[in-house]
């Protein structure tokens, strides 16, 4: 491999480690707010100790998003310094208006974790509110950093670098309202549907058992709600994709010659060499509805484009199409079990039902790092899009493989130990368990 | 004053901050490993409950100081990542270790192996990662980092690994272990445990003196640019009385037991040394090839951060005020904060 294809791998790597976390952190607060709610509106104990547990989780999660973020924010000079020595100043700012998020987040997550015999029961619940809130504003001001890589704006590009920056302009880069609307659902979607598989694992080994079920309650409306909403703003996004980035939009459907009412294409692989994508299934005029709400509408194919300027098209045709199957499948479980709901008056618990959210538990994150995983394969060869090619960005130290080597270690061992400790906070609110301490051996 | 400036005197601050307060929570990670005698087990109860709540908001210091660099000065940004990309990239793996093993500590608690072998990895992480942290601003405040236009061409390890950067981070450590001792004097509950770390800081205290000495001489050959900042320049006096009456103020204090003072004093102290080296290096961000202007960003830009800064401040200063306040130190047998159970 290249040192470009290390440091590109590092980054990649750093980043799709970095937002399971960074998605945990602006969802489970919310979730650990809403229960602490309920309990003091109940007054039912269990919802009291599921915010506690939320907590938690949410306290292991936030502190490895925030060192694995600390770890990014030095990668984007080590990595990238000409990336950022020309375009630091024009993405400046919502950089520094996200580290104002993140320093509120840490602030009250500190009161809220640690203050709960100290303040006042409103103040504690008003800190707890504000961590969902400056995480939602953190995740906003860095996808605005995304938007711009995409769509860069507020300057003029020279030889020696950006002149005449309006860094207010390129904080809101065309498609700003589309991309954070997604990216935002995404991290309430994962993390409901992560919450919500955990407890229908349980409610299967353990049908009935109350705790779970009031978790499912509080996890399954946020779940169908955004699970619902997503594929919307998912369509919204994908038109600017189309009108800003054709060739992006070229790749992920696998669209090789400009055609007038151009087809869907679902599934197969995309074959550079002799521009098909042997095994997919075409939709008539499908691709040209989805992208401009017109059956007779021009889509632009890659072949349009110079070659040097295509990104991997299998892969972000790929992810692509994994971020929208299991979107697909996350909104029908969501129909089903609204509909359900509907029905019988309560969040439904049954079996089936409970294995089909056991399954679709892990398909948030699966969606999320393939869409982040589109956004930013669908992007190369750019670093900022028409721009600057990433390979002008890379840093000149050499050797690159031993970091990336070094970190892919350290964030294996990281994910492993996280899901253990996660898994022992679940497993203490077992049945059987004790005290909060887990009784069988492990 | 231009724009540059009053962004510089920013960085310098948060620069400062990072060392008061990131550094009395890298300093806790020290003592964690030097735990000793017959209160071994209360002194590391002591720390993890004196930095639990607050230990996040201190580091967050540091992303800012980078997020205004980059915006600010992106060229030096660019040219210190490249030139110190090893211990930058030490350091944060040192800083990932650090956070994740104080966090599956304090929240998987089993008082087994286990819970004692994160422990082993937080101080180890607490010791390399200011070690590492004063190499770096050893090496930014020598010569050593030399550039041609953008490139930087001074190599990727002999800036870092002089003589002097070593002695600045030998400094840096003993300073934040200086730092977190006194801290932790006025945060101890009984008077025992506040004997402990009052001795522990009379010692490092002390240290410090030929630390800081080693360093100033090194600094002679290592970094002439600080060493004349620190030797001729008129401000120079005055910073090295006010180093000297903070330091001899906070061993006085110490010595009588008024430990809210000198932490008071100490952290002055610190607060001096820091702002000692950036004032002794400026108008350079690197020596001698970037100054705050030739690397600043637009003024536009420069103005805008300024903008946001005070917005930050709007939002962030009440925020901690009210954090510091909820966990101040209390009276012996009142209620301390313990992660939930």
């Amino acid at each position: 491999m290249t040192d470009l294809l290390y440091a590109r791998a590092q980054m990649g790597l750093s980043l799709a480690f970095h937002i399971v976390f960074a998605a945990a952190g602006v969802a489970l607060p919310v979730l650990m707010v809403l229960s602490d709610w309920k309990h003091r509106r109940t007054g039912d104990n269990d919802y009291r100790k599921l915010s506690e547990k939320l907590a938690k989780g949410t306290a292991i999660l936030f502190a490895v998003g925030a060192v694995s973020g600390t770890v990014l924010s030095f990668e984007l000079g080590l990595l990238w310094p000409e990336f950022m020595g020309r375009y630091g100043e024009v993405i400046g700012l919502p950089f520094s208006l996200e580290g104002v998020a993140f320093f509120t987040e840490a602030i009250f997550l500190g009161i809220y974790l640690y203050g709960r015999e100290r303040v006042s029961p409103g103040l504690h619940l008003f800190s707890g509110v504000m961590v969902a809130v400056s995480g939602a504003a953190s995740a906003f001001f860095v996808t605005l950093v995304n938007t711009f890589m995409n769509n860069p704006s507020g300057f003029t590009a020279t030889p020696a670098g950006p002149t005449d920056v309006q860094p207010l302009v390129a904080m809101f880069s065309p498609g700003w309202q589309y991309q954070t609307a997604h990216v935002l659902l995404s991290c309430y979607q994962a993390s409901a549907f992560a919450m919500a598989g955990i407890h229908a694992f349980i409610l299967l080994k353990h049908p009935g058992a109350a705790f779970h079920k009031k978790a499912l309650s509080v996890a399954l409306p946020l779940a169908c709600l955004t699970a619902l909403l997503q594929p919307l703003v998912g369509d919204l996004s994908a038109k600017h994709v189309a009108r800003s980035q054709p060739v992006k939009l070229a790749a992920m459907e696998g669209h090789f010659d400009t055609e007038v009412g151009a087809p869907l294409l679902l599934g197969g692989l995309p074959d550079v060499e002799t521009r098909t994508v042997p095994g997919s299934i075409g939709v008539p005029k499908g691709l040209s509805i989805l992208a401009f709400g017109d059956p007779n509408a021009e889509v632009k194919g890659l072949n349009d484009f110079p070659r040097d300027t295509w990104p991997p098209v299998a892969k972000v045709h790929v992810a692509f199409q994994v971020m929208v199957g299991t979107g697909s499948l996350m909104a029908l479980l969501a129909l089903v079990t609204l509909w359900r709901r509907w029905r019988g008056r309560e969040w439904p618990h049954g079996k089936g039902l409970m294995r089909a959210w056991l399954f679709t538990g892990p398909l948030g994150l699966v969606a999320l790092e393939a869409g982040w995983l589109v956004t930013e394969w669908g992007r190369q060869p750019w670093i900022v899009r028409g721009v600057m090619r990433t390979s002008e960005a890379v840093t000149p130290v050499p050797h690159l493989a031993a970091p990336f080597f070094t970190f892919t270690a350290v964030y294996l061992f990281l994910g492993v130990t996280v899901l253990f400790v996660l898994w022992r906070q679940v497993a203490a609110t077992l049945p059987g368990a004790v005290d909060g301490k887990v009784t069988h051996a492990h | 004053m231009p724009t540059e400036e009053v962004l510089g005197l920013a960085v310098a601050g948060t620069f400062v901050l990072y060392a008061l307060l990131g550094g009395a929570d890298f300093g806790g990670g020290v003592w964690d490993l030097l735990a000793g005698g017959p209160r071994k087990a209360e002194q590391r109860a002591l720390i993890a409950r004196a930095i639990g709540p607050v230990w996040e908001v201190n580091h967050v210091w540091l992303i800012v100081g980078l997020v205004l660099l980059f915006s600010g000065f992106p060229r030096a940004f660019a040219a210190l990542s490249v030139a110190l990309h090893v211990p930058l990239t030490l350091l944060v793996l040192g800083i990932v270790f650090r956070g994740t093993a104080f966090t599956f500590r304090a929240y998987d608690t089993r008082g087994d192996a286990v819970e004692r072998r994160w422990g082993v990895v937080f101080s180890v992480a607490s010791v390399v990662a200011p070690l590492l942290l004063g190499m770096c601003v050893g090496a930014v405040a020598s010569d050593a980092i030399r550039m041609q236009g953008h490139a930087v061409v001074s190599g990727f390890f002999a800036s870092w690994l002089s003589p002097f950067a070593v002695s600045v981070g030998v400094l840096t450590l003993g300073l934040f272990a200086f730092l977190a001792a006194v801290y932790l004097t006025h945060e101890a509950h009984t008077p025992p445990l506040a004997e402990d770390f009052r001795w522990r800081a009379l010692v490092t205290g002390a240290l410090l003196f030929p630390l800081a000495l080693v360093a100033l001489l090194l600094s002679r050959e290592g970094a002439p640019r600080v060493w004349a900042g620190l030797s001729q320049t008129p401000f120079a006096l005055a910073l090295h009385v006010g180093t000297a009456v903070a330091a001899v103020a906070a061993f006085a204090l110490l010595w009588t037991r008024r430990f809210r003072a000198a932490r008071v004093a100490a952290a002055t102290q610190a607060g001096l040394i820091v702002l000692g080296w950036a004032v002794s290096q400026a108008p350079y961000l690197v020596y001698p090839g970037l100054t705050l202007r030739s690397a600043a960003s637009s003024p536009t830009v420069q103005r805008l951060l300024l903008v946001a800064l005070a917005i930050g401040a709007v939002a962030v200063v009440p925020s901690l005020v009210l954090l510091f306040r909820v966990f101040r130190p209390q009276a012996p047998g009142a209620a301390t904060p313990v992660p939930p159970t």
